[in-house]
């Protein structure tokens, strides 16, 4: 068994665990951190897919390992968001919870449109 | 006369046209923040006429050429390098969004650009954000390479959350947040199921993945996992239930761009997956899967449209519904008894009912926002007598709802009737009765808002704030373009067929 | 191979055991703390596997900036006092959830092990073309030259995540400075340390930056790392953060993004594509690109971390 498929069951394990945590956690700053696990494993199967593809002198594979740092940056930039609402939704409410105070056919007066 | 040979990635004439598509917004974008204020809106308004000029030499150059334009980025070719693509699909698409979103900038001005608004928070981001949605969707539409549609719609949700939550409510702020973490969910499943095609076949082109593809597991895990990411992104039943309160909250322009488009491009890249990609890969019973979640989307849509308070709700919840309509494509063309899939008429239906929702949709919501200029709220039970004092915007909200309904002439009339074609042509009668349920329905909730709002008032109405006509008009521009897509021939459309590959090997005319 | 494998093994087990820790945290800090060391241990996976630029941007970003961020949301939650709104989901929705996971996690372990190595890899091309770009490294040559556009792309999806988070401001702060005032002591160990690093901050940074061309490194690590060192200086409170209209705030952030298109379409009349290079120039042109870029994704990471404007505007 490869160092590569070693980690590679590591990342399913990761990808289970964030998972499971983004679907059932209900603060929404520890979904945002199970989602950073869940991405970091994703990554993981791309390294690993890096890693298998050595080739030409290159002990792996470059555009796998191109496209994890494309997406590292693109989740802290959705961490940062997601950060950013939900302060301010304790900012305005007092809670962190998603579920909205009103929602459906809830008597809501004014529009802003 | 279409031909549609696939020609390996390389530039055809033209095809630098696909890029600017893409860059011209970015563009914008760049200048609105640094120039920021009231310069945001002066960018988005000068971008909007070239946007919509390249938008149609793009189509012109397909129509004309009756082959896809394509781009290779940078030349690198493919695997390598990635490439940009626009066939009759990515067409069809682009056009619409060239369309809507000037259309839709130019009814937004009534709100974000008249002073004091220019320099305020929620318009200058209005403007920045409406240039980068259309930046993203011109990319969705044309982009050949599944990492590059990736960023792009990552691209697309960064864009549209913050419209969500522009005017700072909290009701707002958590329906932002609960799309974005929905959106997020859905790209990180989309991307693994990439990396595992490219763990397989060794390569992200669409074309060339197209070729090495076989009919094994790993394949058929890929789309799983890319399809259901992209379903949470556009917000197929069960996994609809971000969108009516962020679609209702945000403000009425930023509405229109969410129902009409944002929400398309998600459904656009599950055709190119199903279609393009793996082809052969999916089977019957997934189709039908996927036709059975679509089939409770337009039914409980409807009935859930039906019962809401509020015309904004109302017009989201039937969002949900229309959505549906769009997914009937997969089950009545994938293993389609005719051979290929671009032959009956479920194709040019389902693009159809895309195209003409995404005009007839932002109509209603531009209505449903001057409504609620008008009266200070949104609430249906209080709009007694709004119809005589907004007819021409109440008459755009119904020639917005006929297309939904199906009435002729309107686009949505020949969209359902080409989908009830195709699907007692496939004898999937069961899908004939749901179109016809649904339309129905659609039919309840249009009448029900447009009755409430030709009964008299009670006390006679005194508007809160006067409306101009030159964006009711507007309105009802963007309304009469759905109406007009219903002089669309009852067949099979040529324009679609452009870049179907099968449709070359078939010799279909 | 054996003791390879069994460090190979044990770091995995650790990774998933802080994986888990951090899932099943009941408190911020806990969460938080698990994140950053999930995300040290990441980068040491990277390297195992042969990746090191993306075990530098993993420990740069992933774990530094991405933990300086959950730290400053946690205390800020903790400062609100604000109160968790809602319950976890009862005991059914628990188990659907454990299961349907399970069965996810099963399938990718079986997808990992059945797969073919060696895989399918696009690693000869990148090798034949290197030489036309002048560089040594080939994944900055992903980066910067076979993909540029995704790396176009994602810088400026990331200043939009930025204009998203500035809308997020109240109105009355619209243009103002992000962050509260920082009132620390100018003699203190904080300062102290704020003067001293950042001019080596700085050198790693050039440093990092100037040999990505040829070995790993390159220019999101090392705007990293001049991120993290403004960020230092205003935590200190050495530097003020700037208003968020201030024109010289707009032109860092945007610089990058639009030299990076001009070079394209320059490209275009050039070189006969968007984003192509001329024969010979692809190395200076990427380095002129790079430089900018650098700039603008440091400027931009600064300020996703402090966040929305919270103070006055001046004047």
């Amino acid at each position: 068994m490869s160092a590569a498929t070693v980690f590679g069951l590591c990342a399913a394990a990761l990808v289970g665990l964030g998972l499971f945590g983004v679907l059932v956690d209900p603060h929404p700053l520890r979904k945002i951190v199970a989602f950073n696990l869940l991405g970091g494993g994703v990554f993981l199967i791309f390294g690993i897919t890096a890693r298998r593809g050595a080739a030409a002198g290159f002990a792996s594979d470059p555009v796998p390992q191109a496209l994890v740092i494309t997406g590292i940056v693109v989740a802290f930039a959705a961490t940062a968001l997601a950060a950013a609402l939900v302060l301010r939704l304790v900012d305005e409410t007092g809670r962190v919870t998603l579920r909205s105070a009103g929602s459906g056919g809830g008597p809501s007066n004014d529009a802003h449109s | 006369m279409p031909s549609a040979a696939i020609v390996p990635a390389m530039t055809t004439a033209g095809g630098y046209l696909l890029v600017f598509a893409v860059i011209l917004p970015v563009a914008g974008v760049l200048l609105s923040v640094l120039l920021g204020g009231r310069y945001a809106e002066r960018i988005a308004i000068v971008v909007m006429p070239f946007g919509l000029a390249i938008a149609v030499a793009i189509t012109a150059g397909v129509w004309h050429s009756g082959n896809v334009l394509q781009y290779v980025v940078g030349a690198w070719e493919p695997p390598l390098g990635v490439a940009f693509r626009a066939d009759g699909l990515s067409v069809a698409m682009v056009m619409t969004a060239a369309l809507l979103v000037p259309a839709i900038g130019w009814f937004a001005r009534g709100q974000f650009a008249t002073p004091p608004a220019t320099q305020s928070r929620a318009a200058t981001t209005f403007w920045t954000l409406l240039l980068a949605v259309w930046a993203a969707l011109n990319a969705v539409f044309l982009g050949a390479d599944l990492f590059n549609l990736y960023v792009a719609i990552e691209f697309l949700t960064f864009a549209a959350v913050p419209l969500v939550s522009l005017d700072g409510r909290p009701d707002t702020l958590t329906a932002a947040l609960r799309y974005l973490l929905f959106s997020l969910l859905g790209s990180v499943f989309y991307l693994l199921g990439t990396v595992l095609l490219y763990g397989a076949y060794g390569t992200l082109d669409i074309l060339l993945l197209a070729s090495r593809v076989r009919m094994d597991p790993t394949a058929w895990i890929a789309l799983s996992l890319m399809t259901g990411g992209l379903l949470a992104k556009s917000a197929l039943y069960p996994l609809h239930l971000w969108l009516p309160p962020a679609h209702a909250g945000a403000p009425a322009p930023a509405s229109a761009v969410l129902s009409g488009l944002v929400v398309k491009a998600p459904f656009f890249l599950v055709l190119r997956l199903w279609f393009d990609v793996m082809p052969g890969v999916s089977d019957r019973t997934a189709a039908q899967l996927l036709g059975v979640l679509a089939a409770t989307a337009v039914l409980f849509g409807s009935v859930l449209a039906l019962r809401q308070a509020r015309l904004k709700l109302l017009v989201a919840y039937s969002t949900v519904a229309q959505i549906g309509y769009l997914f009937l494509i997969v089950p009545l063309s994938a293993n389609s008894q005719i051979g290929h899939p671009w032959g009956n008429s479920a194709w040019t239906g389902g693009m159809l009912q895309a195209v003409s929702h995404a005009f007839a949709k932002a109509a209603m919501f531009m209505a449903a926002g001057l409504v609620a200029e008008a009266l200070g709220h949104d609430r249906i039970a209080g709009l007694a007598g709004i119809g005589r004092a907004l007819p021409i915007t109440m008459f755009a909200f119904a020639l917005g709802g006929m297309s939904l309904m199906g009435l002729p002439p309107s686009g949505g009339f020949v969209a359902k009737a080409m989908l009830l074609t195709a699907a007692v042509g496939e004898g999937q009668w069961w899908w004939a009765v749901v179109v016809l349920v649904g339309g129905l329905l659609a039919g309840g909730y249009v009448f029900l808002v447009l009755a409430r709002s030709l009964a008299a008032p009670e006390e006679p109405l005194t508007l809160r704030a006067p409306v101009p006509r030159s964006r009711q008009l507007l309105a009802l521009a963007v309304a009469l373009i759905a109406v007009l897509l219903g002089f669309a021939p009852l067949r099979p459309s040529q324009l679609l067929l452009i870049g179907r590959p099968e449709a070359a090997a078939l010799g279909v005319q | 191979m054996t003791l390879t494998f069994a460090f190979d093994a044990i770091l995995a087990l650790a990774l998933v055991a802080v994986a888990a820790w951090t899932t099943a945290a009941r408190d911020m800090f806990a969460a938080v703390a698990g994140s950053v060391a999930f995300g040290l241990l990441m980068a040491l996976v990277w390297v195992r596997l042969a990746a090191p630029d993306v075990a530098l941007t993993e420990a740069a970003i992933g774990s530094g900036v991405t933990g300086g961020l959950l730290i400053a949301v946690g205390a800020r939650l903790r400062r609100n006092g604000a109160s968790p709104g809602a319950e976890p989901p009862g005991a059914i929705l628990r188990c659907t959830a454990a299961v349907v996971c399970g069965l996810v996690t099963v399938g990718l372990g079986a997808i990992v092990l059945l797969s073919p190595e060696p895989a399918p890899t696009l690693a000869p091309l990148a090798a034949r073309h290197l030489p036309q770009t002048g560089l040594g490294n080939p994944v900055t040559a992903v980066l910067m030259a076979y993909r540029a556009i995704d790396t176009l792309l994602e810088v400026v999806v990331l200043l939009l995540a930025l204009v998203g988070v500035w809308s997020l401001a109240p109105d009355r702060y619209w243009g103002g400075r992000p962050g509260m005032q920082q009132h620390e002591d100018p003699n203190g160990v904080l300062a102290f340390f704020a003067r001293l690093l950042p001019p080596i901050g700085i050198i790693v940074a050039i440093h990092l930056f100037w040999v990505g061309s040829v070995a790993p490194g390159g220019e999101f690590q090392s705007a990293t790392v001049v991120g993290a060192m403004w960020l230092l200086a205003m935590i200190a409170g050495l530097v003020d953060l700037p208003p968020i209209d201030r024109p010289g705030v707009r032109l860092g952030l945007v610089v990058g993004p639009v030299v990076f298109i001009v070079i394209g379409l320059a490209g275009t009349a050039l070189a006969g594509a968007f984003l192509a290079y001329p024969p010979g120039h692809a190395k200076l042109l990427i380095l002129v690109i790079e430089i900018p870029v650098t700039l603008s994704i440091a400027a931009t990471l600064g300020l996703l971390v402090v966040g929305p404007p919270q103070r006055m505007p001046p004047g």
